[in-house]
Formats: C-alpha cells, sequence, structure tokens
C-alpha cells in the first residue's frame, strides 16, 4: 500500500534545458596501488531543477556529502561531468551557498563580518556590504547580535549566522549540509520552520535548495522530491516526489507511511548494480572481507534484548522512534546483529533468530560464548586473526599485517575502523587481545581460557 | 593557565619520509655550509678593527638599544620567511616533503656550531667591516628562530577544518581574503607562543654573539653581550651585575608589555566553539584597547588599504569560479622546478666530492679526538639532563601540586627559562677560574644553566594538570609513596617532562658550543668535546675539521631525535595522554 503512495506520485523528470545543475554519469573512486580501485560512488544522474527542494538521504558511507560537493564544485568527479546551466561547472561563474553541520564560522570575526565576507569577495563597497548584511540578519532574526562573536552565541544562534552568510549572496542554489544535526532537537525544529517559511513566502532569493541528511523525518518533513543513496557504493536506491502539501504534520497517516516506506527501501537487501563495464571496478559486496558495520557488542545485546521484550519482531522505524536514534544510530546495530545471525530484517521488520533469542536470555559469560562462535564462523577477519594468534609460536602478530589485506578493499580511513570494530568485538568475544602501544595482537592469557570452560560446566 | 608545547612538539614531528629525502637534504646543507667556508676561506686574511667597548652604566641603554635592534630585526626577518616556507610547503604537492624534511633536520641542529663560519663568511662577503658583522649575527639569531616559525606556520595551515576552507571557496575568496581571514588568523596562536620561545632562543645567541672572539681576533659588536663579556675581563663585578640585570630587565618587560597582551589579544582567534572560563589577561592589552585612536585607526588604515584591493581582486577569474579541493594542481611539474631540482642535485653532487676532497686533510690523530670529543659532549648533555631532572621532578611536583604556590612559582619559572643562561656563563665561567676547576666539568654546569628551566616549568605545569579526582582516589586507597609516584605521578607527567627535555636538550647541545671553550680574562679555558673542536678549530682555520666536528654534532643530535625522542613522544601522545 504504501509502494502505492509514491507509485502514484510524478516521475521525476526535469528537462535538461530547465535544470540549474544537472551530474551526468558522476562517479567517484579512488585508485589503489594495486590494479583495482575503491568505488565510493557509482555512475550517478542528478538534477537539480528551479523551485523544488531536494532532500539526499542515506545512511553513513553512502557518499551523501561528497554527492553534494561534486554538485557544488568543491570536488571533481572521478568521471562524469557537472554541468551548470549546461556549461561544465569548473568553467562557470556558479552562484550557490553551503550551510556546513559545523557552522564554518570564523571565530576571530563578528557576525556581521562573516556575514559580511562573502561580499567582500565580490569587491562590493563598504557601505553596501553592511547594508545588506544587515538585513540578512534581520531576516534570520539576529537583529542585535552583529557585534557579537560566533563563540559568544548558541548553536541555533550560529546556525542563524550561517545561514545569514549563504543567503546574503542571493544563491541560486542553497545547498545544506546536514544543518541542524548540531542541534539539540527543539531548535532543530524551530530553524526548520523558519526555513520552510522562508521558502514559502519567498523572502529567500533562492531558486533551488538541495538538503543531504540521514534524518528521513526531516527529509519528509522538508523535502518537495526525495533520493536515497544506498552504499558500497554508493547510488541512488530511490528517488521520488514527495506528495504531500505544505505545512506537513508528523502526525497524519500520509506522513508516517511515507517514513516507513524510507525505512523499507534503506533496509531492504541490497540489490548489487549491474555491472559496469570497462576497468576493473571492485566493489565491496564482491571482496572476501565483509564490511563490519561500526556497533559495539554491548548495542547489540541491549537491542536483541529489547527486540525480545516486543515479542521477537518490531518495526525498525517504531525501535528507532522509541529509542530516539537516527537511522545513523540504529542501522549499524542491526547490520552488525544481522551479520552475526541474530536477527533477521523482513519488511522493515527486525526479526529476532533462534540464536538471538538465546543470546539475549543468556548472562554475560554465556553471551561471551555465543558471541564468539557466531564471530568465528561468520565474520572472516576475526577467524583469521585468531588462527594466526593459534598458529604462530609466540601468540602474537602484528595488527600492520590485516591492515595490508583490509587495504585492498578498504580506503584508508574505512581499514583504520574497520580494525577498531575488529578489536573492539574480538576483545569482547575473548578471541584475542590487543595491545594498542606496539600494535599487535596478542593471544589472550592461556589461564583465563582454562577457567572460562570450567565455569560453563557449572 | 595553558601551557601549550608548540616547539618540542614540532622537533619530534611524525613524518616517515623515506630515507633518499633525508639524504638529499643532508646533501644540499652540506652543500650550503661549503659556501659559507669556502667563501670565509678565501676572505679569511680580511682585516677587521675592534671597536673599544665601554663598561659604564652610561653606556648600558645604547648597548641595550643595540641588542633590542638586532632581535627585532632578525626576529621580522624570520617571521616574513618563515610565513613565506610555511605557506609554500602547505601548498605546493611537489615541494611539501622536502621542505618538510629540511625544516625537520634544520630545528634540530644546534644553530651556535654555525657561528663561527657564519661570523667569517659575513664579514668577508661585506667589507664594509662592521656591517658584516652585524649581518652574521642577524642571520644567525634568524637561523635559531625560524624554523620552528615555520613549522608552527605549516602545520597550522595542514589542520585548519576542511569545512573552513570549503566556505571559503564556495564564498569565492580570493588567495588575499584566504590568507587574512583565514589562514593568517587560523595561525596566529601558534605563531605567537612560538615567538616566545624563539625570541628566548635568539637571546642565548644574540648574547654569545656579541661576545664572539675568535683566536687574536675580536668580532665583537657593541652590545649587552660584549658588555657582559668586557666586564668579565676586567673582573669588574658591578659593571656584570649591572649588565645582567639590564638582560633580566629587558626580558622580564618584554615578556609583560609584549607577549602578555600579545597573548590575550590572540584569544580572540582560539578555534574555539564555546567561550572558555579561564581568560589570559593583561592590564596593558586593556589600556591599549580603551585608548579610541588607537582601537579605530589601524583599522581605518587597513581598510582603506584593502578595499581597492578587494575591488581589484573580485573581477579576476579566481574569484567567479569556485575552484575544486582536490584538483591536482598542475600535473605536469613547471620546468622552473625541473631546473631548481637539477641545480640542486648537481651542487649537492658538487659539495659531496668537495667535502670529501676536504677531508683528507684530516689525519688520523684528529678523527680520534673527533670521537672522543662526541662522546665527551654526549656524556655531558645526558649528565645535564639527568641533573636537572633528578632535580626538577620533585621540586617541580612539590611545586605544581600546591596550586597556590604553583600560581606564583610558575610565571617565574616561565621568565626564567627565557632569560638567556649565556649572560651568566661569565659568573660561572670566573668562579670557576677561582676555584681551579675546569670546563670538564664545568662545562655541565653551564649546560645546566641553559636548560634546568625548561624542564622545570613543564613538570609544574604537568603537575598541575593531574586531575585533583585522581589524586583524591590515591589518598582514598592509601597508596604508599612509592606507588604514588609510580603509579600516578610520573605517569601524569610524562608528557610534560619529556616536552621539557626535548626541547633542554636541544638547549644543551646549543650550549656546548660555548661551554667547552672559553676565553676569560685573557686565558683560554678548553676542554674535550665538539663544541670544543668547532670553536678551536675556526680559531686556527682549519676548515675541515670544523666542517667534520659540525656534521657530526648534527647527526648526533637528529639522530637522537629521531631514535630517542620521537619514540617518548608518541608513547607520551598515546599512553600517557590524560584526556579532557
Amino acid at each position: 500500500m504504501q509502494e502505492a503512495v509514491v507509485s502514484n506520485a510524478p516521475p521525476v523528470t526535469a528537462s535538461a534545458a530547465e535544470a540549474i545543475i544537472r551530474a551526468e554519469k558522476i562517479e567517484k573512486f579512488y585508485a589503489q596501488p594495486s590494479e583495482n580501485r575503491i568505488q565510493v560512488i557509482s555512475a550517478t544522474d542528478l538534477t537539480i531543477v528551479p523551485g523544488e527542494i531536494v532532500a539526499l538521504l542515506g545512511p553513513s558511507g553512502s557518499g551523501k556529502s561528497t554527492m553534494l560537493r561534486m554538485l557544488s564544485g568543491l570536488s571533481t568527479p572521478s568521471a562524469g561531468q557537472v554541468y551548470w546551466h549546461g556549461k561544465p561547472i569548473a568553467e562557470a561563474e556558479i552562484n550557490v551557498s553551503i550551510v556546513f553541520q559545523s557552522f564554518a564560522l570564523f571565530p576571530w570575526l563578528t557576525v556581521l563580518e562573516n556575514v559580511a565576507a562573502p561580499l567582500q569577495a565580490r569587491g562590493l563597497p563598504p557601505a553596501e556590504r553592511r547594508e545588506r548584511s544587515l538585513k540578512m540578519l534581520d531576516t534570520v532574526g539576529l537583529d542585535g547580535f552583529e557585534a557579537a562573536y560566533p563563540k559568544e552565541l548558541s548553536g541555533g544562534m550560529r546556525q542563524r549566522v550561517g545561514f545569514a552568510r549563504a543567503l546574503v549572496v542571493e544563491p541560486e542554489v542553497l545547498f545544506m549540509d546536514e544543518p541542524f544535526s548540531a542541534l539539540d532537537v527543539l531548535t532543530a525544529e524551530n530553524l526548520r520552520s523558519e526555513l520552510l517559511e522562508l521558502w514559502s513566502s519567498k523572502t529567500m532569493p533562492t531558486k533551488a535548495v538541495f538538503l543531504v541528511t540521514h534524518n528521513i523525518e526531516e527529509a519528509v518533513l522538508l523535502a518537495d522530491r526525495i533520493i536515497v543513496l544506498g552504499r558500497n557504493p554508493g547510488r541512488i536506491r530511490t528517488d521520488f516526489r514527495v506528495p504531500l502539501p505544505q505545512p506537513r504534520d508528523r502526525k497524519s497517516e500520509a506522513f508516517t507511511q511515507l517514513v516507513d516506506y524510507i525505512y523499507k527501501v534503506l533496509t531492504r537487501p541490497d540489490t548489487a548494480p549491474a555491472e559496469v563495464p570497462g576497468p576493473r571496478v571492485r566493489d565491496q559486496r564482491q571482496m572476501r572481507y565483509q564490511m563490519l558495520p561500526h556497533a559495539r557488542p554491548g548495542g547489540m545485546a541491549g537491542l536483541l534484548e529489547l527486540l525480545l521484550d516486543k515479542g521477537g519482531r518490531d518495526d525498525i522505524y517504531r525501535m528507532a522512534d522509541d529509542l530516539a536514534f537516527e537511522i545513523d544510530d540504529l542501522f549499524p546495530i542491526v547490520e552488525a546483529a544481522q551479520l552475526l545471525g541474530f536477527l533477521k530484517v523482513e519488511e522493515g521488520d527486525a526479526v529476532i533468530t533462534p540464536a538471538g533469542e538465546d543470546f539475549a536470555n543468556s548472562e554475560i559469560l554465556r553471551q561471551k560464548e555465543l558471541f564468539r562462535d557466531a564471530a568465528q564462523s561468520n565474520i572472516l577477519l576475526l577467524r583469521q586473526i585468531r588462527r594466526a594468534l593459534e598458529t604462530k609460536s609466540d601468540h602474537t602478530v602484528p595488527a600492520e599485517f590485516f591492515l595490508d589485506m583490509l587495504d585492498e578493499q578498504f580506503s584508508e580511513e574505512e581499514c583504520e575502523r574497520q580494525m577498531d570494530t575488529a578489536i573492539a568485538w574480538g576483545r569482547y568475544a575473548e578471541l584475542f587481545d590487543y595491545d594498542s602501544g606496539r600494535r599487535r595482537f596478542i593471544m589472550p592469557d592461556s589461564q583465563e581460557e582454562e577457567i572460562s570452560p570450567s565455569e560453563d560446566r557449572l | 593557565m595553558k601551557i601549550q608545547h608548540p616547539l618540542a612538539r614540532s622537533l619530534v614531528t611524525v613524518s616517515n619520509w623515506p630515507f633518499f629525502i633525508d639524504l638529499g637534504i643532508g646533501a644540499c646543507a652540506l652543500a650550503i655550509f661549503l659556501a659559507i667556508v669556502h667563501t670565509c676561506m678565501y676572505w679569511f686574511e680580511h682585516p677587521v678593527p675592534v671597536v673599544p667597548i665601554s663598561t659604564s652604566f652610561a653606556a648600558l641603554p645604547v648597548y641595550a638599544f643595540y641588542s633590542i635592534g638586532r632581535m627585532c630585526i632578525a626576529y621580522v626577518l624570520s617571521l616574513v620567511f618563515a610565513i613565506a616556507y610555511g605557506y609554500t610547503a602547505a601548498y605546493n604537492r611537489r615541494l611539501e616533503p622536502w621542505m618538510v624534511a629540511l625544516l625537520d633536520i634544520l630545528q634540530s641542529i644546534p644553530v651556535l656550531s654555525f657561528l663561527p663560519p657564519v661570523v667569517l663568511a659575513m664579514v668577508a662577503l661585506i667589507s664594509g667591516r662592521q656591517l658584516g658583522i652585524e649581518l652574521g649575527v642577524i642571520l644567525l639569531i634568524f637561523t635559531g628562530q625560524v624554523w620552528n616559525l615555520a613549522f608552527s606556520f605549516y602545520s597550522s595551515l595542514k589542520s585548519i577544518p576542511r569545512e573552513m576552507i570549503e566556505a571559503s571557496r564556495v564564498y569565492h575568496f580570493s588567495g588575499w581574503q584566504r590568507f587574512w581571514q583565514l589562514e593568517v588568523p587560523y595561525a596566529t596562536i601558534g605563531l605567537v607562543w612560538n615567538s616566545i620561545v624563539s625570541v628566548a632562543g635568539g637571546w642565548f645567541a644574540l648574547i654569545f654573539c656579541e661576545t664572539f672572539t675568535m683566536g687574536n681576533r675580536n668580532f665583537q659588536l657593541p652590545g649587552l653581550g660584549s658588555y657582559i663579556q668586557k666586564a668579565t675581563d676586567q673582573g669588574n663585578v658591578r659593571a656584570l651585575l649591572g649588565g645582567i640585570a639590564a638582560v633580566i630587565l629587558i626580558v622580564v618587560a618584554t615578556d609583560q608589555l609584549v607577549w602578555r597582551p600579545l597573548i590575550a589579544w590572540s584569544e580572540k582567534f582560539k578555534f574555539e566553539q564555546v567561550e572558555s572560563a579561564e581568560r589570559i589577561t593583561s592590564p596593558i592589552l586593556t589600556l591599549l584597547r580603551r585608548s579610541p585612536v588607537l582601537s579605530s585607526l589601524p583599522g581605518r588604515i587597513f581598510s582603506s588599504i584593502e578595499e581597492p584591493v578587494f575591488r581589484r581582486l573580485a573581477q579576476s577569474a579566481e574569484t567567479r569560479c569556485v575552484r575544486p579541493l582536490d584538483r591536482r594542481s598542475g600535473q605536469k611539474t613547471s620546468a622552473w622546478l625541473w631546473t631548481l631540482a637539477a641545480a640542486s642535485a648537481a651542487v649537492a653532487v658538487w659539495a659531496v666530492a668537495e667535502g670529501a676532497f676536504m677531508l683528507r686533510t684530516v689525519t688520523w690523530p684528529d678523527l680520534r679526538l673527533l670521537f672522543a670529543g662526541a662522546a665527551a659532549t654526549f656524556l655531558r648533555v645526558v649528565a645535564a639532563l639527568i641533573i636537572s631532572a633528578a632535580w626538577t621532578v620533585p621540586v617541580g611536583v612539590a611545586i605544581g601540586l600546591n596550586i597556590r604556590l604553583a600560581r606564583i612559582v610558575q610565571p617565574i619559572a616561565q621568565i626564567l627559562a627565557s632569560v638567556p643562561a649565556t649572560a651568566f656563563f661569565p659568573i660561572l665561567l670566573i668562579g670557576l677560574v677561582r676555584i681551579g676547576g675546569g670546563l670538564g666539568i664545568g662545562a655541565i654546569a653551564l649546560m645546566l644553566l641553559g636548560t634546568q628551566w625548561y624542564i622545570l616549568f613543564n613538570v609544574i605545569a604537568g603537575a598541575m594538570s593531574i586531575p585533583s579526582d585522581l589524586r583524591e582516589v590515591a589518598s582514598l586507597y592509601h597508596f604508599t609513596r612509592w606507588q604514588r609516584w609510580t603509579k600516578l605521578i610520573l605517569p601524569g607527567i610524562f608528557p610534560y617532562l619529556i616536552t621539557g627535555m626535548v626541547t633542554a636538550s636541544g638547549g644543551a647541545w646549543n650550549a656546548s658550543v660555548m661551554a667547552e671553550y672559553s676565553h676569560v680574562q685573557g686565558q683560554t679555558l678548553q676542554t674535550i668535546g665538539l663544541g670544543a673542536m668547532i670553536d678551536a678549530a675556526t680559531d686556527s682555520g682549519r676548515f675541515a675539521l670544523l666542517l667534520l666536528a659540525t656534521i657530526m654534532i648534527s647527526l648526533i643530535v637528529v639522530t637522537m631525535n629521531r631514535l630517542v625522542w620521537r619514540r617518548l613522544y608518541r608513547l607520551a601522545e598515546t599512553r600517557f595522554k590524560l584526556e579532557g
């Protein structure tokens, strides 16, 4: 039924002529020293047309921010081309602004100077700079704060400065990179509705807004069109118009159905994109190592226990809502539990497996044992580390050794994170210990090994 | 007050540049050194008049003025050079590894070992006599100050948050606007703290340079150093004390009138989200800010210069397009870069050949003496470090754990650390001569004079930073004295101790050049050591030996930094870091 809501929506087709920004087959990848390369974003077409708020939604690692930077000219695609009114973006005189997650204000400039800085770059005389900046500060509700320094303001106020600086240049496209995620819930809600007001009353001299977010409700609340990205590598999973009229009510049936639909899209098993002809592009699912979700064993135990309380099956969306989690917080935990065979995802619902039930019902030592078994049979990296420790006579292996192997399929940064996760899991499962000073894996004390089985017998 | 340790951190920069880059850099440094030596060999016979130095108190202000003038010129030169160097290193991808490796080596080499050849070369190059020595001294102070400033600027540029850079790009900032509104403000705090360290090092070198004598030739310049030296020679204790008092006065005044206002002012550039509770205040700055003329005039002057520049820049293509951050700047290496690379390679090859040719005059006894000297100086530096640590750790911890005492003592220790030890050398030397002690042990005392304060004030800062809840845990569980030290205090102060020791060891090597060889009251005091060999070789004009000794001292210091200090520092940064 939810599917129907969406398929009724008009298909997203924008004629190339009217598009402000048009991306053609843009890709991002990092070349490795060896022949293969790490694909971050696979070939994607995208247009930004006047009159709409587009939300780009996706889990972490789906390349949302990279996409924004390619569309705004800050980053060059590895392949493909971005056009600004039909002209390659690198040569065009583009007029865009970005509102940053971290605000990116200059702490040594006053509020007024911060807002006036982009005008200064355009060579406007001081009097005009001042006048336009003051007017914009007035619009965003910062009257009387012009002489303050950003660090004297609250987070919400600072983001208002960010908006004022973005709008003062009258950009054609306003990019926003998770603009509300560093703010508390109330402040964020307040700013969102003010943004909508500015947009709908046309006080904002902006033709289109491009919003990157990992907050599903935010996307449904604000956007005229939502693009959902999948990851490994990043690609568009769905692109649809939001048929709800503004102002939208979070409690309405249509709203929650749409949110639920997006959850389903995000949790639906990944279908691999069609194999791209050309140079060897290997994406991570074809590789030896699974990508470990960055979740802690304690988090998994908590989630499974919660799920058990709910009768073994619950809507992921509802769980996230109950826990006040955003998708970036919850998904890794769900995925990790899925990887270890403790739960299954069916139609946006998390369903606990018998192994998961056993795990959730056990006390801590037994939990560790179950975790160890699950980890060793399901996760290649952990199995390899353990084997290496068992075979080596001194029972220690440098982490470097495994980093070199991970290096083949993950970016440098991701390698480190994979290693950190593996270490956390391995330590919890008592598969190995890790000496961070020497960066070596070591076999846990043999004494403990002897004690734990005897305890289990009791 | 939060202590920053920019110098020591930059001394042990974590960079794993390939070995061949180090080798290349070493060869280039050798080439420069040889060029200096060659020039001064050529002009060796050039006569230099001796300026008579008066020891009357009336002459002190003038001498102080000369010394301060030299300091200022050298400082401004180093600041400008450091910014240019740091900027180039940060933005030129091809030059970056080379420039950073060069920085890494240059900032660990003891500058004073270059004093004799540099002064000789400058005297030779500029036959306007006095100017030659002046420039030699200024150049030397410059070399001592510039590297950590350059490193600080470079690493600041490298650590600007990505979103700030993106903001400057997407809003079409020109390079000029980015420089003044983003890069310079972001680097200001690092530059201010490094300037304090640099200028302290500069005074140390300046006082020594002004007293510089070589064999029968005297390169004395009118200044505080030469005043103190003259007073020492004459045994005029009143003048000597007056000279030292003047040096201390200048250091304290600089601290109060320049550094504290600067630090308080630079708080504005702190990259923080919330305003910190503890702020450094400076009455002088408050006074300056109250003055209506001073608070509005600079802004007006600046903007009248700035506005036309901005208007002009807004027309240029640079500010019209958004430049991507990840575009490779210049895929093809430009022709001039190749020429530069080829030229430096050629010069380096020439230098190695020339150096090897020069070394043929070195005899076996010379070599034996060189190694004995290296060992002696090494032992002396180690001894000085151990003695400093042995007394400063207990004292520093005792002071640091007593908050009220620490508040009083710490600024004093900080000032003491920046009083140039070279000013006290003459007193110590006179004492040594009176007791009849040799320089063998005396040199250690001289090194101590220069190094212990760094460690003391770092240890105090370290003890102050131990969180009080950890101390409460220790007393709650009745830790024994041994446990308290091994489980709490020593690990707690470890990062600070290492920072102090790194700085101190650099200072000790630097001091060896003057500590092991001195002219006092007409006699030459001397002991076995690398520093002494450098001086003696310059005195007797044996450039091969001078070259060898300088290479040796640089090699030892660089190796020590790589093998010992860098590892300890990494340990301090990872295991012994007290979070939050």
